[in-house]
């Protein structure tokens, strides 16, 4: 249960979907970890990625902003509200990917403790299938019942054995 | 999608074409190599008009290829598409998987810190006493 492992679900033709992640650590650190901007910069993306933007202003109504930069110099911008703040356990926020202002989806990030490890669930709520497939980047048809899991293993198989 | 690109209109294409468990599994046996469509239609309770439907959808989303053979027409992995289809598919999941890796390492740095503190508070408290 207490794997290192990052879960996708993404069931098809719903709005919504969920991620979930074990790290060996107290919630109320993890709970900083995720909102102070200090913290922010030092984990968030790829090691390849410069959070060079990276505003909050973290209350009830407050905004936040971040922005990524890769080593080509392109940038990827996202911004949203803080809806719910309760800390250490849950913070609920709109998100907004900024080459799609159209595409508002709500965020939950809700963070539980369990023996000094902290369950880290994420729900990212969208407006309509499509945008939720394209914030997955995965342009998801009907008919895909299986989770994205299946489908990456096999891909990974795949491509080890064309190489 | 009207909007839809063509880098997009192909993707679609490939994913609809993975959606399907046999299609998957005919890409998996495939991937050990050339197979006619009597060969690939073997392991499955299918005729072969039907295994034919479904190379001609992988074949349409460029995840296959046919050869010229007249009579065998062995089929073959097209593996340039599959893989586009899978560096699409996981810039999400990398992009959170890093941030995660990443996580464990920083929140590792923090608690040693934590301890570290501690310690010298526990010094200080000694020191004062």
């Amino acid at each position: 249960m207490a794997s290192k492992k990052l879960e996708i679900i993404a069931e098809p033709g719903k709005t919504s979907f969920t991620t979930r992640r074990v790290v060996d650590a107290p919630r109320t650190l993890v709970f900083e970890a995720f909102t102070k901007p200090e913290h922010l910069k030092r984990w968030m993306g790829p090691c390849n990625l410069t959070m060079v933007v990276c505003d909050s202003d973290f209350r009830v109504g407050g905004r936040y902003r971040f922005v990524m930069r890769a080593p080509d110099g392109q940038e990827a911008a996202f911004h949203g509200e803080f809806r719910e703040i309760v800390p250490p356990e849950r913070i609920v926020r709109t998100f907004v990917f900024e080459p799609y202002p159209d595409a508002e989806a709500l965020e939950t990030l809700q963070l539980d403790e369990r023996d000094g490890k902290t369950t880290i669930t994420t729900t990212t709520l969208h407006k309509n299938v499509e945008s939720r497939d394209g914030h997955l980047g995965s342009g998801m048809e009907a008919g895909m019942t299986e989770g994205y899991e299946r489908l990456d293993a096999l891909l990974a198989e795949l491509q080890v054995q064309a190489r | 999608m009207s909007g839809m690109n063509l880098a997009e209109r192909d993707l679609s294409a490939t994913f609809g074409a993975l959606a399907d468990p046999t299609r998957r599994a005919i890409l998996a046996r495939l991937s050990k190599g050339h197979a006619s469509v009597l060969e690939l239609a073997e392991p499955f309770d299918m005729s072969q008009p039907a295994i034919s439907k479904h190379l001609k959808v992988l074949e349409r989303a460029g995840l296959i290829a046919r050869g010229r053979d007249a009579q065998r027409r062995p089929c073959h992995l097209e593996p340039q598409r599959l893989k586009q289809a899978a560096d699409w598919l996981g810039t999400y999941r990398e992009f959170w998987e890093a941030s995660y890796n990443r996580l464990d390492q920083y929140l590792q740095e923090l608690q040693a810190k934590e301890k570290t503190r501690g310690v010298k508070k526990t010094r200080n408290h000694r020191r004062t006493r």
